[in-house]
C-alpha cells in the first residue's frame, strides 16, 4: 500500500518542481556571463574553427579554393622538412623548459625561503619583473651588440688574453636562441613557483627537521612535491611560448635554425594559407597533448 | 637525574633587544604531564621552542635525561613536537606521514610502513592509512599529528597549544584522550595553553609564566588554592586581588590597610609594616551577611549581577576595592535576592584570605 502511494506521489511532484519559472536570478547569471562568452567566441573560439576550415581548402600560387581536401594535412605530415622543423621546435622547448624551471626554481626559492622581509621580497620580485618594461624585440636584439663577434662578451675575452679568436658560435646559432629564450622566459617560471613557495606552511619545514630531515631531505621530501603544481604552470607558460615562438629563433638564429612558428609564418608570405592553416592545427593538437600530459601528471587545481 | 627528567636551567631568549624568556629554572621529573600556561606574549612557546630545538637559546642550558642538550638539533634531542597547525604534509597519506621520520632515517619501505600502521593503530587511525590529511577532521588531523610525533619513541612529547585549533565540543574530548595517551604512554608531555581550564584539567604540574618569567611552578590544586603572586590569581581567576599596604603584623597574620581607609586581615609570610601587599581572596568563598570579625569582610555597592545558573555572580565596589567579585550560590542568592545599586555586606572566612608573593625584580 505504501508502496503504492509512494509510486503515485513520485510522478506528481515532480512537475512542480519542474514547473518554477525562469526567476531573474537565474536570468542573470546567464547574463552576466554573456560578455565573456561574446568575447572568447569571437576571439577565440570563432578564429579556430575558421583555421580548422581553411585548413581543408585548396589552393595555388594566386588563389584559395574553397573545398575539403586533405592534401595540406598529407603535405605537412608527409614532408620530411616539417618533422624535421618540430623536432628541432621541440628540442628548443625541451632545453628551454630545462633551463628556466632549474633558474626559476632556484630564484623562486631564494626570494622565499631565504629573503626575510615581505618587503624586500616585493622589491626583488619587481626587479625581476624590469626587463618586461621593454618589448620582446628590443630585449632580444639587444643580445646581438653583446654577443656578436665584434661584441662586448667577445672583445672583452679577446683584450683578456683568454681567447685569440673571436667566439662565433655566440651568436647566430642555436646557443643564442636559447640564451634568448631563457633569459625571455624565466620570469614565466619564477612568478608561479614563488606563488607556490609562499603558500608553504613554514611549520611543515620545522615539522620535517623535527623528524631529523636534513637540508637536503626537505627539499626532496616537502618542498619539491609541493612546489609541483607551481612548475606544472611555468612549464605550460614556457612550452607554449617557445612552441609558438618565431621572431626569437628568427633574430638570434640568423635565420639558421627553423621553427614550426617561422615555418608558418613563411608558407603565409607565399600566401599559402591553407597549408599554414594545417600547419597550425597541427601543432595546437601537439601543444594541447603536451599541456594535458603535465595537467596528468600534476594536479594544479589547488593553485587556481 | 633519571631517565625522562627534563631541566632547563637559566634559559634567556633574547630577540633583538626584546627579552623573551628571562633567565627561567624548570625541572619536570619524567612521566609529568606539564602545563605551560600564560597570556600570549608571555614566553611559554619561545621556551617550548627552544627545548624542541627550533628556537636557539641565547643563555641557559636545556638537560635531558642527564645530558645537555642545548646546541643538538630537534631530532637528536629525545624530544618530538606536535605543532599548533599539526603541520602535516599535505601531499603524504597518513602513513607516509606517520613514517616521515623513519624515511628519513633511510629505513625501508616495508618495517617503516608496518611501525607507522601500529602507530595509526594506537590512535585509532588505522582505517585512514591511505587517506591524505585534508580528507580529515581537526580531531583526525591531530591523533595523526600524534602518531607521527611518537614514531620517534620520544622522551618528551611538546605540545604547541594542540587544542587550539579545535571547536570547543572537540576540544574536551581531545584532552581527555591526551591525558589518557599521556597516562599509559608514561612519557613527559610539555603542553603550552593560554587556557587555565586546560592546564588544570590535564596537569600534574602548571608553570604559570608572564613577561618571560615563571611566576609559579606547582601542582594545579596549589595553584589554584594558593597562587604565589597577584598575577597567579589574577590569570586563574578565581580570586580577587585587594592591594593595600601591610599596617600590623602579629602570629602570621598581616593586617592590610586599602587605600580607602578599611582594613583587612591576610594570613601568610610575615611582611615589613608599609610595604606594599596583594591580598587573594577566593571569589567562591565569599558570603553575602555581616563579618562576624574584624577584617575579614566589607561593605559595598552591587555594580552588576550575572546569573549563571547554579551560582550568581556579583560585582560589588566598596571602599578603596573596586570590581570586587563574589560568586554565591543560587540558593542562598534567591532567599536574599539583592539588585544593582544596594548596599551589602560581604564577609569570608580567615583562610580564604591569603597574603600573595611579589615578583622579586
Amino acid at each position: 500500500m505504501a508502496v503504492a502511494d509512494q509510486s503515485i506521489a513520485v510522478p506528481t511532484s515532480k512537475p512542480k518542481t519542474r514547473k518554477t519559472p525562469l526567476s531573474f536570478g537565474r536570468l542573470a547569471s546567464y547574463l552576466q556571463s554573456i560578455p565573456l562568452c561574446l568575447i572568447l567566441g569571437f576571439f577565440l573560439l570563432l578564429p579556430i574553427l575558421l583555421l580548422v576550415f581553411v585548413s581543408f581548402w585548396d589552393y595555388d600560387f594566386a588563389r584559395m579554393y574553397p573545398g575539403f581536401v586533405f592534401t595540406n594535412y598529407v603535405e605537412t605530415l608527409g614532408s620530411w622538412v616539417t618533422w624535421k622543423t618540430y623536432l628541432n621546435t621541440l628540442k628548443f622547448a625541451a632545453i628551454v623548459w630545462a633551463l628556466t624551471l632549474f633558474i626559476g626554481f632556484w630564484v623562486a626559492y631564494f626570494l622565499a625561503f631565504h629573503v626575510r622581509s615581505a618587503t624586500m621580497q616585493m622589491v626583488l620580485f619587481l626587479v625581476c619583473t624590469v626587463p618586461f618594461l621593454t618589448s620582446n624585440i628590443i630585449r632580444m636584439i639587444s643580445w646581438i651588440p653583446v654577443l656578436g663577434r665584434n661584441g662586448l662578451v667577445n672583445s672583452t675575452l679577446v683584450e683578456m688574453g683568454v681567447i685569440s679568436q673571436p667566439i662565433e658560435w655566440l651568436l647566430y646559432s642555436d646557443f643564442a636562441v636559447v640564451l634568448a629564450m631563457v633569459h625571455l622566459f624565466t620570469l614565466f617560471m619564477v612568478t608561479p613557483i614563488f606563488n607556490t613557495l609562499m603558500r608553504i606552511d613554514r611549520s611543515l619545514i620545522e615539522a620535517a627537521r623535527d623528524a631529523g630531515a636534513s637540508a637536503w631531505q626537505i627539499m626532496w621530501n616537502v618542498i619539491l612535491p609541493l612546489a609541483k603544481p607551481g612548475m606544472a604552470i611555468g612549464t605550460i607558460f614556457v612550452v607554449t611560448l617557445v612552441m609558438a615562438d618565431f621572431s626569437t629563433v628568427q633574430v638570434m638564429s640568423g635565420g639558421q635554425s627553423a621553427s614550426v612558428a617561422l615555418m608558418m609564418k613563411n608558407q603565409m608570405s607565399l600566401l599559402q594559407y591553407p597549408a599554414a592553416a594545417a600547419n597550425a592545427v597541427v601543432l595546437l593538437v601537439l601543444v594541447l597533448l603536451l599541456v594535458g600530459g603535465i595537467l596528468r601528471i600534476v594536479d594544479i587545481r589547488k593553485e587556481l | 637525574m633519571a631517565q625522562g627528567d627534563l631541566e632547563v636551567v637559566k634559559l634567556t631568549k633574547r630577540y633583538g633587544d626584546a627579552l623573551a624568556v628571562d633567565s627561567i629554572d624548570l625541572k619536570v621529573p619524567a612521566g609529568t604531564y606539564c602545563c605551560l600556561l600564560g597570556p600570549s606574549g608571555c614566553g611559554k612557546t619561545s621556551t617550548l621552542r627552544m627545548v624542541a630545538g627550533h628556537e636557539a637559546a641565547t643563555d641557559g642550558d636545556i638537560i635531558l635525561s642527564s645530558t645537555n642538550v642545548t646546541d643538538l638539533p630537534p631530532a637528536r634531542r629525545g624530544t618530538a613536537m606536535m605543532f599548533q597547525s599539526y603541520a602535516l604534509f599535505p601531499h603524504l597519506d597518513l602513513i607516509d606521514n606517520v613514517a616521515f621520520s623513519l624515511k628519513m632515517k633511510g629505513i625501508e619501505k616495508a618495517p617503516r610502513q608496518a611501525k607507522a600502521l601500529e602507530l595509526l593503530k594506537l590512535m585509532q587511525m588505522d582505517g585512514y592509512a591511505s587517506r591524505r590529511p585534508a580528507q580529515l577532521s581537526g580531531g583526525q588531523q591531530q591523533r595523526v599529528a600524534l602518531a607521527r610525533a611518537l614514531i620517534t619513541d620520544p622522551e618528551v612529547l611538546l605540545l604547541d597549544e594542540p587544542l587550539s585549533a579545535l571547536d570547543p565540543f572537540l576540544k574536551i574530548r581531545m584532552r581527555a584522550e591526551l591525558k589518557k595517551l599521556q597516562t599509559r604512554l608514561g612519557i613527559t608531555f610539555v603542553h603550552v595553553t593560554h587556557s587555565q581550564e586546560e592546564a588544570m584539567a590535564l596537569a600534574d604540574l602548571i608553570v604559570v609564566m608572564n613577561n618571560g618569567r615563571v611566576e609559579q611552578a606547582a601542582a594545579p590544586r596549589e595553584v589554584f588554592e594558593r597562587p604565589a603572586t597577584a598575577f597567579v590569581a589574577r590569570f586563574m581567576g578565581d580570586h580577587n586581588v585587594v592591594t593595600g599596604s601591610a599596617r600590623s603584623v602579629a602570629d602570621g597574620v598581616v593586617s592590610v590597610e586599602v587605600p580607602g581607609g578599611s582594613s583587612f586581615a591576610a594570613s601568610g609570610a610575615p611582611l615589613a609594616v608599609g610595604s606594599p601587599v596583594d591580598v587573594g581572596i577566593r571569589t567562591d568563598h565569599v558570603r553575602v551577611g555581616t563579618t562576624p570579625a574584624e577584617g575579614l569582610g566589607f561593605t559595598g555597592i552591587v555594580s552588576n549581577i550575572e546569573y549563571r545558573g547554579a551560582s550568581v555572580k556579583l560585582s560589588v565596589d566598596g571602599a578603596g576595592i573596586e570590581d570586587f567579585t563574589a560568586i554565591v550560590d543560587d540558593k542562598s542568592f534567591f532567599s536574599k535576592p539583592v539588585a544593582v545599586g544596594d548596599a551589602v555586606p560581604l564577609y569570608w572566612d580567615a583562610e580564604d584570605a591569603i597574603i600573595l608573593g611579589r615578583p622579586n625584580s
